[in-house]
C-alpha cells in the first residue's frame, strides 16, 4: 500500500497526542500529577497540540478536505467515521480540563473530566487501529493485534513525551519511568509478534482464485490492460524491497524499542533525565515514523493478484 | 446512507462470458467514452498521449494465459465493478457517498459528497474502483444507471456502453434476481460463477468459464531445428556475392 505521508504524520502524532493526554488525565483523576496547574495546563496544550496537527493533516489527503464534515455521518458503520466522532467527542472533556487548569478552576468535576479525557483518547486511537484492522483485502491490516499495536505505541510515545515533560518541569517520578518501560516493552512485543506472525502466513487468496477458475490450471497475465500504472497500481500496488524493509524493521527495533529503553534505564541510574529522555524521544520519533512507513508499504492488497501477485 | 440494504428489488449485473470475449478493448473504450460525459464526469486523463498516460477508467481488459499442463489457453478478462451484495467498500464509507441501492442493487459513489479518502478503494478486492485525482472523488462502474433508465435514448440502447459495444456478444446486462431472466439461464446453462467467492461479498456480476476443446490439440512434437550450411546452392552463392558486393 502507499505510504501517504500525511497518514503516517497524522497517526503518529495524534497517536503520540492521545497517549500524552491518556497518562496526564489518569495522573490528574488519580491525584498523582506532581507539579502545578501551568504544567498540567502546558502537557494538555502539546496533547491538544499533536492531536488537531495530526488530525488537520488528515484531511490533507482528502479529494475534498472542504467536505470533511460529512465524515462524521456514519459512524453505525465506518470505523472511519467512529473515530471522527471519538477525536471530537474527546475534545470536550480535555477542553474543560485545559480550561480549568487555565483559569485556575477548582471542582470536583476535573477528575471526571481526566476520565473521560482518558477513555476518549483510548477509543480514538482504537478506531485508527480498526480503519486498517477491519479492512480484509490486507492480511497484514485485518490482524488482531493491529488496534493493540496502534494502543501500544500511542501509550509508548505518550508516556515517553509524559516523563520528558515531568523530567524537565519538576522531576522524573519512579512510576513514570516504569511506565514508559512497560509500554515500551509491551508494545514493541506485540509488534515482533505482529511481524513474526505475518511472515508466516503466504496469504490465503491465490491469483486462479482472484479469476474464478482454478480447474483451468495455473493462470500467469499476458498482456496487461493499461501500458502504465493506473491508480489502482499506484495506490495498493506500492511495495518495498525486502531487504530494505529488513533493514527499516532493523532501524524500528534500535530507535522505536531499543533506544527508548536503554536510555529510560540511563535516566533512572545516573541522572540528567531531561538530557537522556530528550534523546528518547527523538529516536522514538524516528521510529515511529519508520515504523508506521513500513505498516503501508509491507502490506499487500487482494487487488495485485490481478496485476501479478501470486498470492494475497 | 452506507449500512447495506436488507435485500434490493432486483440484483442488476453482467454476465461475462469469457469463452467468446476476444479482448478487444472495444467495452473498456465505450464504457470511458459514455461515462467521461455521464454520471461519473469526468473521467480526468493525465498525460494522456505523452510517455507516462493515466487515467481513471472504470473497466480494465486483462489478458491470462491458463495452462493445466497438457494445454495452455488464453482468457482476456474484463474486469469491473461486481455490485457486490455485501460489500465492504460501502460500509467503510465515512460520508455515505458510496451507497448499494435498495431498488436495483447498483453500488453508486454520490460525487457531491464524496470527499475522496480512497479507503472504499482500499476495501476492494477486486481493484474495481478509481480515483479521480482532478475530481478528487472515487470512480466505479455504475452499470451504467444513466442509460438503462434513460428514456430519451432509443430502447436498444438502454443497456451499459459495454454491453452495447460488445462485438462478439460477451457481455449480457439484466436482473440476476428473476430466474427467468436471459442472464441467469445463461449463468446455470453455463456454470457461471463468482470472482474471489471466497472472500464473501457476493458479487452479482458473474463470469461463464470458457468451454473446454472437444478435440484437444495435438502436442506438436518438436523436431531438431535443420540449418543449411550457408554458400551450399548457387542461389545462395549468389545472394552471398550481391551481399558482399553491395556492403
Amino acid at each position: 500500500m502507499h505510504p501517504a505521508y500525511s497518514v503516517i504524520f497524522f497517526t503518529t502524532a495524534s497517536g503520540a497526542g492521545y497517549g500524552l493526554l491518556f497518562w496526564l488525565s489518569l495522573a490528574e483523576a488519580v491525584g498523582a500529577m506532581p507539579g502545578g496547574r501551568w504544567l498540567s495546563f502546558a502537557i494538555i496544550a502539546v496533547a491538544l497540540t499533536l492531536i488537531s496537527l495530526g488530525l488537520l493533516s488528515s484531511t490533507l489527503h482528502l479529494g475534498h478536505p472542504e467536505r470533511a464534515i460529512g465524515a462524521f455521518l456514519q459512524w453505525r458503520s465506518s470505523w472511519l467515521s467512529r473515530e471522527g466522532v471519538a477525536a471530537v467527542l474527546t475534545y470536550i472533556p480535555a477542553g474543560l480540563l485545559a480550561l480549568m487548569w487555565l483559569f485556575n478552576i477548582e471542582s470536583g468535576l476535573s477528575s471526571i473530566l481526566a476520565i473521560l479525557s482518558a477513555v476518549g483518547a483510548a477509543v480514538t486511537v482504537y478506531c485508527t487501529g480498526m480503519i486498517y484492522g477491519s479492512l480484509r483485502t490486507i492480511r497484514q491490516w485485518s490482524h488482531h493485534l493491529v488496534p493493540l499495536i496502534y494502543l501500544g505505541f500511542a501509550a509508548a510515545t505518550g508516556a515517553l513525551l509524559f516523563g520528558f515533560s515531568l523530567a524537565i518541569c519538576v522531576s522524573l517520578p519512579m512510576w513514570t519511568t516504569l511506565l514508559i518501560l512497560v509500554t515500551t516493552v509491551t508494545a514493541a512485543v506485540m509488534k515482533i509478534s505482529y511481524w513474526k506472525q505475518v511472515d508466516a502466513d503466504p496469504g490465503q487468496y491465490t491469483r486462479e482464485m482472484a479469476l474464478g477458475m482454478p480447474h483451468l490450471g495455473t493462470a500467469r497475465p499476458l498482456d496487461p490492460p493499461h501500458s502504465r500504472p493506473n491508480f489502482v497500481m499506484r495506490e495498493m500496488g506500492y511495495s518495498v524491497a525486502r531487504n530494505h524493509a529488513e533493514k527499516l524493521r532493523t532501524l524500528t527495533m534500535v530507535t522505536l524499542m531499543g533506544a527508548p529503553i536503554v536510555l529510560t534505564l540511563l535516566a533512572m541510574l545516573i541522572g540528567l533525565t531531561g538530557l537522556w529522555l530528550a534523546l528518547a524521544v527523538i529516536a522514538a520519533g524516528v521510529g515511529i515514523v519508520t515504523e508506521r512507513w513500513l505498516f503501508f508499504a509491507e502490506a499487500e492488497h487482494v487487488s495485485q493478484l490481478y496485476y501479478g501477485a501470486a498470492r494475497a | 446512507m452506507t449500512t447495506l440494504p436488507q435485500s434490493t428489488g432486483k440484483k442488476l449485473g453482467l454476465v461475462i462470458d469469457l469463452d467468446i470475449c476476444v479482448g478487444c478493448q472495444s467495452c473498456a473504450t465505450s464504457c470511458k467514452e459514455w461515462n467521461t460525459g455521464g454520471y461519473s464526469a469526468p473521467l480526468s486523463d493525465h498525460d494522456p498521449y505523452g510517455g507516462d498516460p493515466s487515467g481513471a477508467w472504470l473497466n480494465r481488459i486483462h489478458s491470462y494465459e491458463f495452462d493445466d499442463g497438457q494445454q495452455a489457453k488464453t482468457v482476456h478478462f474484463p474486469r469491473s465493478c461486481l455490485h457486490c451484495e455485501e460489500p465492504d467498500c460501502v460500509t467503510v464509507c465515512p460520508t455515505g457517498a458510496s451507497y448499494k441501492r435498495e431498488e436495483d442493487g447498483i453500488v453508486l459513489v454520490n460525487p457531491d459528497t464524496c470527499i475522496g479518502c480512497k479507503l472504499c478503494s482500499w476495501a476492494c478486492p477486486y481493484g474495481a474502483r478509481e480515483y479521480d485525482y482532478d475530481d478528487g472523488v472515487m470512480k466505479k462502474c455504475t452499470l451504467c444507471v444513466d442509460r438503462i433508465y434513460n428514456e430519451t435514448i432509443p430502447e436498444e440502447d438502454r443497456v451499459p456502453a459495454c454491453v452495447r459495444s460488445c462485438p462478439t456478444g460477451a457481455r449480457a446486462f439484466g436482473d440476476l434476481d428473476d430466474p427467468t431472466s436471459d442472464v441467469s439461464k445463461s449463468v446455470i446453462a453455463r456454470g457461471g460463477f463468482n470472482l474471489l467467492d471466497e472472500f464473501g461479498y457476493k458479487p452479482t456480476n458473474k463470469y461463464l468459464p470458457p468451454r473446454k476443446a472437444e478435440v484437444p490439440a495435438a502436442p506438436v512434437e518438436r523436431q531438431p531445428e535443420q540449418v543449411a550450411a550457408p554458400g551450399n546452392t548457387a542461389i545462395e552463392k549468389l545472394f552471398s556475392w550481391v551481399d558482399k558486393a553491395l556492403s
